[in-house]
Order: structure tokens, then sequence, then C-alpha cells
């Protein structure tokens, strides 16, 4: 089967047009039956598939590196009477558990990804509701800051998901209902369980959306909306956007090479080994060398990379269960970009670079594989780097010198921007995730910013796992390697999701731990995916036939 | 250079070629001076500056493998040795039948087989702990030689454990070979793994029915274990069992050695009862009831050290292709055991009861039953030399779920004849089936140290024939 491919740009689009006008942009849906990503299901009222969101995924991209002047993205649809009516019930009763589990965090992740624009890149995301906007539609308005809704007796917001197809509104919708929109549980509970949704006055007095408005003024409001948000953002109009040119990659059966990036697949194992190239010198790291260098500058590139190496391996290579990364390159000169993005912070390109290699690591968070970290002789982990470190479920390090290996031994190097810039989704770092928010184990570490701390100095401070030498290395990895592999992939799913994510808890958390762990469930379920289920029969007419036992 | 040859060109004697094996070499080196530490403190008691003739392993083929000489036991030359490989050895049981033999542990399999190395590992050296004070009591220099020799090979044995652990299990199998030291017999705060190994050895009968019992245990998980699917474990455990038949030879030689003297001791004195017990004892030696009590004690004992008759863990390392059965390969069956069943004595509704049980899961239960047969045939060469000397007395095996702590019948008391008695007249029977606190007291008083050459103490026959065909009153240890 030909891979499900993440590149995309504008010019290819099936679903979606962008439209830009000055520093407002339009996202109008409008979904092309006919070029789902999978045969056997047509994509009717504006219903996606993973395909759909893929594009969407590209445009909010886009969005913030090419058009840093955009303050207002309005999400639209392009069909008559019907806004969305969510993620395609065909898709989903037909698709395996694997890919209904990869495309609902997929989904999930692109949602946070308006939010986090709106949040952190100054680009507010708002919906304009006209006609059905049901399910994964409505859950997609939930991820904008702010929802208008055609008050004009048919359109409706609905989360139909648990009467019509006995499965949740998976997509963040229960969670961002309460935690984010504060409607109240019982009337989220009504909410839930009416089938036609809910419209007018009672959807605006519910808080389920922000404004009704009546048809004939309905632009209007939208215009006087966007134009009143993008007077209260300060004007960005200097600054000048890049354009993202397409990723090349080449995928052979031993592994896929990227630019800054070769994956090193070894079916036996199970395992993917990331071996990430980094710098060797940083002599003219500047802002305008930054500029020139727009998409292939070494961060951006290698962030753009690992982001489709990791959702590549998702969906296409779902048995490689062991992501291991290494990196090659000057630890010096990591460390140097990673000051330059420090001290550049107020920079549109280089703030964006840091917002998207803090989503792309909570991404490897949120990826279902073990995470392997292994710090070498000649390996560059620092600063931003030093994520895939702190991040991994057991990070080895090797003390010492191998025998005929003239470097120095390996070095990790701490940095400010450890602490600062790449929260993971429960909003801490990883440094104070991996040490549970205790001063008395953090303090230490903060204290080691800018040193090249050697594996015994790593292994005192709690930075790595286990430090072995030379003697040791190859066959403890080794060993360590086969031993995963001989674990069931479910439970060490649960094991790492379990693990990583200590500390508070926020509506990401909630949504990827809790919400999704539910519907993953649910998924599995006679109830909903039986012969007689409720998905399975979706659109023959007949009920759902359920099992009446509470679990 | 021949596998086969042992090579000295380092410190410990070995046929690995250790000598271009850093990582090992060096770890091992780092042990050694633990160990020797250990040895000096928890080896035999008294006797470290003693001169003794002690066999040394030099090479691994069945013939001509040991050379004697005097060796002061710190000296010892102890060293790793492995049984030749096979070439195209095939994996001869369990999901891996049929193919390769692994040289290199499977990741999938480490922890697992490191506990197997771990807990037999730790029986090696606990023996030693539990024999330390017998030379202050030995009946002569031969048997005193003899208990060293069972000593210096047990240590070697517990080398083999921790060369396969530092040389197949990184840093963990280094901190396990630590523990192995760390860990002693009796001790309270860490004590050894199995229970048998923290009984304290009082007297010689009690060393000579240990080898004869509790070293064959050992014998019987070193046969299932030299047929593993992990090459190196498979030959070092079939160089050991060359090194523990010895051990089970001093034991049966023992313990026939003073039924001998007990009954040539009866005869002269005109005794014919061998329950007159009061009589015999009356001569200083040991009257055949208290020996058929002791025998009692240390079969239970070490019928607890096969674990529970149905028992995962057996059938996961036989699954996993680690662990075999005693002589799995002259077995004819599928030797994968999927859908077969074996029949395990139980305890069911209030009777002892033949249950078939997968066989996977029963596989304790049927190395036990081997190990019984081949205890029961040790038990008859000692019923002839009781009936050679014309008394009229039989050695018997007690039931297996008499005195048993472990498994099926670790919470019913059995006599040994195999009859489930009420607790009070367990109690009130007792000191029939197992040796009481004046048995042992008497015992304790008939052991004396006898150091003269030639000489042996009045409770013991001397041995057929020497050591290495020595006279009869070679000094098999110069003392210092």
């Amino acid at each position: 089967m030909k891979p499900i491919d993440f590149r995309t740009n504008p010019e290819s689009y099936h679903h979606w047009r962008l439209e830009i006008d000055a520093d407002v942009a339009r996202l109008i849906m409008d979904v092309s039956e006919n070029d789902g990503l999978f045969s056997g299901y047509e994509l009717k009222l504006n219903s996606y598939d993973l395909g759909v969101d893929i594009e969407l995924y590209d445009a909010i991209q886009r969005l913030r590196f090419e058009h840093p002047e955009i303050k207002v993205v309005i999400l639209e649809s392009g069909k008559d009477q019907v806004f969305c009516a969510g993620a395609n019930i065909r898709m989903l009763a037909s698709a395996n558990h694997v890919h209904k589990v990869n495309f609902c965090k997929f989904t999930n992740e692109t949602r946070n990804a308006m939010e986090d624009a709106t949040e952190h890149s100054g680009q507010v995301y708002i919906t304009a509701i006209k006609g059905t906007c049901a399910g994964g539609g409505y859950e997609l308005a939930l991820a904008t800051g702010y929802i208008i809704l055609a008050d004009d007796g048919s359109s409706s917001v609905a989360l139909p998901e648990v009467p019509l197809l006995a499965v949740l509104p998976g997509t963040g919708g229960l969670t961002r209902i309460t935690d984010k929109r504060k409607v109240r549980r019982d009337l989220a509970d009504v909410f839930c369980t009416t089938e036609e949704g809910i419209k007018g006055q009672r959807a605006k007095d519910w808080r389920l959306v922000d404004e009704i408005v009546p048809l004939s003024q309905f632009d209007d409001c939208v215009s006087a909306k966007t134009r009143q948000l993008c007077d209260n953002r300060s004007d960005s109009s200097d600054q000048q956007g890049i354009t993202l040119n397409p990723i090349g990659r080449e995928i052979s059966d031993s592994g896929i090479t990227y630019s800054t990036l070769h994956i090193a697949v070894d079916r036996n194992n199970k395992v993917a080994t990331f071996i990430i190239d980094g710098p060797t010198d940083y002599a003219d790291l500047s802002l305008e060398s930054l500029n020139q260098s727009g998409d292939q500058f070494w961060l951006l590139c290698l962030t753009r990379e690992l982001d489709d190496a990791i959702l590549h391996l998702r969906l296409n290579e779902p048995e490689l269960g062991t992501l291991v990364f290494k990196s090659m390159g000057s630890i010096a000169a990591v460390a140097h970009y990673d000051a330059f993005i420090q001290n550049n912070l107020d920079n549109h390109l280089v703030r964006e670079m840091v917002l998207y290699w803090k989503r792309t690591m909570k991404r490897l968070d949120l990826t279902s594989r073990s995470l392997i970290t292994l710090i070498e002789q000649g390996s560059c982990f620092a600063g931003f780097l030093a994520e895939l470190v702190f991040g991994a479920d057991r990070a080895y390090m090797l003390e010492g010198q191998h025998e005929d290996d003239e470097r120095e031994p390996a070095a990790l190097k701490i940095s400010q921007s450890n602490f600062d810039l790449f929260p993971m989704s429960n909003g801490i770092s990883r440094l104070e995730t991996r040490f549970h928010s205790d001063t008395e184990r953090l303090k230490p570490v903060q204290k080691t910013i800018g040193l090249a701390l050697e594996a015994e100095q790593c292994e005192t401070l709690g930075l790595v796992t286990f430090i072995y030498d030379d003697m040791d290395w190859d066959e403890e990895i080794r060993i360590f390697l086969e031993e995963r592999a001989s674990f069931s992939p479910d439970s060490m799913v649960g094991l790492e999701a379990n693990l990583r994510f200590s500390g508070p808890e926020t509506m990401e958390t909630k949504i990827f731990g809790r919400l999704t762990a539910w519907q993953n469930w649910i998924f599995q379920r006679p109830n909903a995916v039986g012969e007689d289920g409720a998905l399975k029969r979706y659109g023959t007419g007949k009920k759902g036939v359920f099992d009446p036992q509470r679990v | 250079m021949s596998i086969d040859k042992i090579s000295y060109d380092t410190l410990i004697p070995n046929n690995v070629n250790l000598s271009s094996d850093r990582r090992v070499l060096k770890a091992l080196e780092q042990w050694h001076p633990q160990y020797i530490d250990w040895w000096k403190t928890m080896g035999p008691d008294g006797f470290q500056d003693a001169e003794v003739y002690l066999r040394t392993a030099i090479s691994v083929e069945t013939k001509g493998w040991a050379k004697f000489g005097y060796v002061k036991m710190p000296d010892y030359r102890w060293g790793i040795l492995l049984a030749p490989q096979e070439e195209g050895r095939k994996i001869p049981f369990g999901e891996h039948k049929g193919e390769d033999v692994w040289q290199e542990v499977p990741g999938e399999y480490r922890a697992m087989l490191r506990r197997l190395l771990v807990i037999q590992g730790d029986t090696e050296p606990a023996s030693v702990e539990q024999q330390r004070f017998l030379g202050a009591t030995a009946p002569s220099l031969y048997d005193l030689r003899n208990v060293f020799q069972v000593n210096v090979e047990e240590g070697r044995h517990l080398w083999a454990m921790v060369y396969l652990l530092q040389k197949y299990f990184g840093r963990d199998g280094r901190e396990e070979a630590h523990e192995l030291l760390r860990r002693r017999s009796g001790d309270k705060d860490a004590p050894r793994m199995l229970g048998a190994f923290n009984e304290e050895t009082p007297d010689w009968l009690s060393f000579f029915m240990f080898a004869f019992f509790t070293d064959r245990d050992g014998k019987m998980q070193l046969e299932s274990l030299a047929q593993s699917g992990f090459d190196p474990l498979a030959r070092t455990c079939r160089f050991m069992l060359t090194e523990e038949a010895h051990h089970m030879f001093v034991g049966e030689s023992g313990v026939g050695r003073i039924i001998q003297r007990t009954c040539e001791t009866m005869q002269q004195a005109g005794i014919d009862d061998p329950f007159d017990t009061e009589k015999i004892r009356q001569l200083s030696v040991i009257d055949l009831p208290t020996i058929q009590k002791k025998a009692n004690l240390h079969y239970s004992l070490s019928l607890d050290l096969f674990g529970s008759e149905v028992s995962t863990n057996a059938a996961n390392f036989y699954n996993a292709s680690l662990k075999g059965r005693f002589k799995e390969t002259k077995l004819t069956d599928d030797h994968r055991l999927d859908n077969t069943t074996y029949p395990v004595l139980k305890l069911v509704n209030g009777a002892l009861t033949m249950v078939d049980e997968p066989a996977l899961t029963a596989l304790n239960m049927r190395l036990r039953d081997d190990y019984v047969d081949d205890c029961a045939r040790g038990i008859r060469r000692w019923n002839k030399i009781v009936a050679n000397n014309g008394v009229e007395f039989e050695f018997k095996l007690p039931h297996t779920g008499f005195n048993r702590q472990i498994g099926q019948f670790a919470n019913v008391d059995i006599s040994p004849q195999g009859e489930i008695l009420k607790p009070n007249d367990w109690q009130i029977a007792r000191n029939n089936f197992l040796p009481s606190t004046d048995d042992g007291e008497f015992i304790a008083l008939l052991m004396r140290q006898e150091t003269r050459r030639g000489k042996f103490a009045e409770w013991i026959a001397p041995p057929k024939s020497g050591v290495d065909n020595q006279a009869g009153d070679f000094e098999y240890v110069r003392l210092s």
C-alpha cells in the first residue's frame, strides 16, 4: 500500500481553500467527496478523514511561518447548509483500530496547534458556523477562540456521537466543553445525548457558542469581530514570512534519509534509529543568516524532518516499536544555536521555531513507541536537543571512551531553555516533570547550566538512566533492545504513557490521557464495533444492539 | 589453541580465552579478591594454611581431567571451565526446539536466565558456609580432605555461575556476582535464597547426608540446565556434573561406612536388635534408626528444593528452552509438551490422589520423581551393606509428603509411611521420624577430631581404597 504522506501544500489541497486578505486569513472547508484517503467511503457533508486533516495541519503551519502578518484566522464552510459533519463514519467503521487511534491522535494534535497559535503566535482562530456543525465539526470549533453561530432556526452545534454511534466526542469535545467553555456538567450531559444538537439562544445560554447572529447580519458580524480582534493585536506587518518548501526524503528498505536526519530501520528488533546530523560550526549564526537560510536553517530543517518522520512512522510503520535517538555533531555548536534562539525570542521566525520544536517534542511524548536516547562520543545533545534525553523513556550514556575512539567522552549540556521554552502537555518542562517539581533535585541540575556534563555527573544528577563503559555498552544496549521488543506492545504503550506524564493535569493531558483512553476502550467494545454495534450498523437503518452490562 | 586446553596465561585458569576478553577479565579480576576474602572468612575454619591433597581440573575431557597435589586452599586454582562446544548443537526442547543453540543471551530471556543463574549460583557458596566448622571434628585426614575437596569444587561452581553472570549480563550480572558473596548461609539480614541452604551442618553424619541428598538435587538441577538452549550455560553445567559426581560419592560412601561400622560393631558385641539403641550407643557407634531419621530429615528438606509440584515458573523456563528435563535428549516425545499431561500427587479432599496436570506445569514434579528414583538406588546399596553384615534392618525413603514445607503437602502432617496424621499424633510421633535433641547430643558426643595418619574415629569404617590410590596412612592433609 502507498504510504500516507503528510507533506502537502496549498496548491495541492483537495479540501480546503486558504484565502489571505491583509491581516485576516480565511480557512474554508470544502471537502471533496471523492478524494478520501482510502476507497470505500464518500466524504459527504464536509465530513473528514485523515487526508482532510493533513491539509488543515499544513495550512496552520504555513500561516505561522509564511504569514506572520495574519492576526485572525476565520474557519468557515464552503458548502451551504452544513458547516462540518465531523469525522466520516464509514471511514471510522471500516478503519482498523491502529488507524483509528492514530487518526484521532493527529486530529487532536492539530486542534491543539490551533490553540497554540492563538495563544502564542498572535494568530487568533475563530469559527463562523452556518448550517449543521456536528461531532468532529463542533470539536474543531471548540479548538478556536471564538464561536459565532447563525441564528437561523436551523444552524446548530451538536455532539451526537453517543446517541448516534455509541462512541465519544473524542477529539477534545468532552474536555473542551467543560474545561474550556465551562459548560455546566448536567447541561453538557443533555447536550451530548441530544442527537440533533442545540441551536439559537439556548446554544448561547449554555455557553456552547459565544455569539448568535441573524443570518442577514452574519457576514458583517464576523467582519466586525475580526476587526476588533485585529485591532487588539500589535502590529506585525513588518515581519517577514518565509516559504516552507517541500521536505525532501528518500525511503528505502533500510531506512529514511532526510537532509539533517537519517533513520535506520531494524525490522528484526523492531527498532527505528534516528541519527540527527547536528551542526559542526556556528560562525555565522545571526538573524541575517537565519533570514537568508529560511526553511534551510538547520534547526527548522531538523524540526520539520523530525515531525514528518514521527508522523510517517506512526501511520506507516506500526511495528517499529522502539525509537532510538542518536545525534552527531558539535555540542558547542548546538549550544550556540540554543543561545541564539534564547537571545532572539522577539524575532518572529525564531519564536515560531521554538514553538514548533516544543510541539514536535510533545508529538514525540504522545507517540506510543518506546523512546530511547543514546548519548555517545560525538553526540551533541545540548539545550533544545537535550529534550530528547529528558523526554526519553530511558537514556543511556557512554562512560569514558571507546577503546578505538579518540574523541572526547560523551557529554550533555543543559540550558535555561530546558526549563523555560519547551513545556510538555502537562504545562511544565521535561526536567521538572522528570524530578516531579522537587526543587531539591532540580536545583543541582540548574546549577550545571552551560557545563559539559560527563556520564558520571549525569548519572548522579539523574539526567540519564544508566551509564556504561566501552566494555559493556554494545552488549547492554543490544540486550535491552531485544528485551524491549519481547514485551507486549500494548503493555509498553500503557506503561510508557502512564510514566511519561507525571505532574499537573491540563486540558491537553486530560484529552490525551483520559478522553482518548476511554475512547480507545470504547473503540474495542462490541457495543460500538461488533457486527451489531452502533458504529458498524450506522447507515443501515438498524439501531445498534447493546450488551446491557455496565462495566 | 585447542578449546579443551586450559589456559594459565591469566591468574584464572580457563578454557574460554579469557585473556582476549578484557571486559570479563577485568570484572573477574575485580571479583577475585572479594572471593578470596569470602573464602578466608567463610571457608573452612582453621585450615586456611594447611596443605591439602586436592585434585585440580586441568582439562575438560572426561578422561584425565584432573591432577592431584598438595595445595593451600586459598591458593587453589579456581577457574572457568566449560565442556567442549558441540558443533551444530540444536535446542532440544521448548518453543525454540530445533533452532541453533544461542551463544548470546536473547534479550527476551535475559531476566529469566539471570534468575536461574542466581538461584543456582547461590547454592554453591552456601554449602561451603554450612560446612565450615566440620574440620574441628573430622573423623580422619581422609574425610577432612574429602570435605575440603567438596568445598573447593563448590567454590569453583560459584566461579562458573559468576563467569556466566559477568560475561553475559553486564552491570546487572556484576552486581549479582557481588550479591552471591554478600548473602550468607543462616544470616539474619541476608540469608541464602533457599531454605535447605540456611540449615546448619552440625555433624559429619549431616554432612554425608547433605552430600547424598542435597547435592543430588544439585545434580538434577544441573542435568536440566545442561540441556539449555543457552549453550554457555549447558556447557558449564555439563562440566560441573563431572565434579558433582564426586560429592555424591563422598556422601553415599560416608553414610555407607558409618552403617558398616555400626553393623560390624553390633555383630562383634552380639547385638541382634538394631532398635536396641541404648546398648548400641554404648559402643560409640550410631544406631541404624538414628541414621534413618537423619535420612528422613535431609531427604524431605531436599525435596523442598524442587519447588511446587505444579509451577508456572518451571513451565516458563521449559517453554523458553532455558531449562529442560532430566536426560531430555534420551526422552522420546515431542519435547514441547503442548498437549500432554503428567500425574501429580495431590491432596484432594483430604486424600492423597494422583491428578493429571498439564505436563508443562508439572515439570518440577517430574524432576522430583527422577530424583526419588536416583535416591532409591543409593538406598539399595546401603541396604546391601546391612544385609552383608547379617543385620535385619532396611533403610527406606520416606513418603514424598513427609515433613514438607513447600508444595502440596506444606500444611499437612504425613508420616514417613504416607499416612495423614492429626497434628497431635504428629507431635507425639515426631521424634520417631526425625532426629531429636537427644539424638543430636549423642552424635555430637562422638564428633571428636582424629588427625593421626591412617586413623579413623570409632564410629566410621575406613574407606575401601584411598584417594588417587594412595595407601591407608597417606597424609591427606598436612596440618601447619
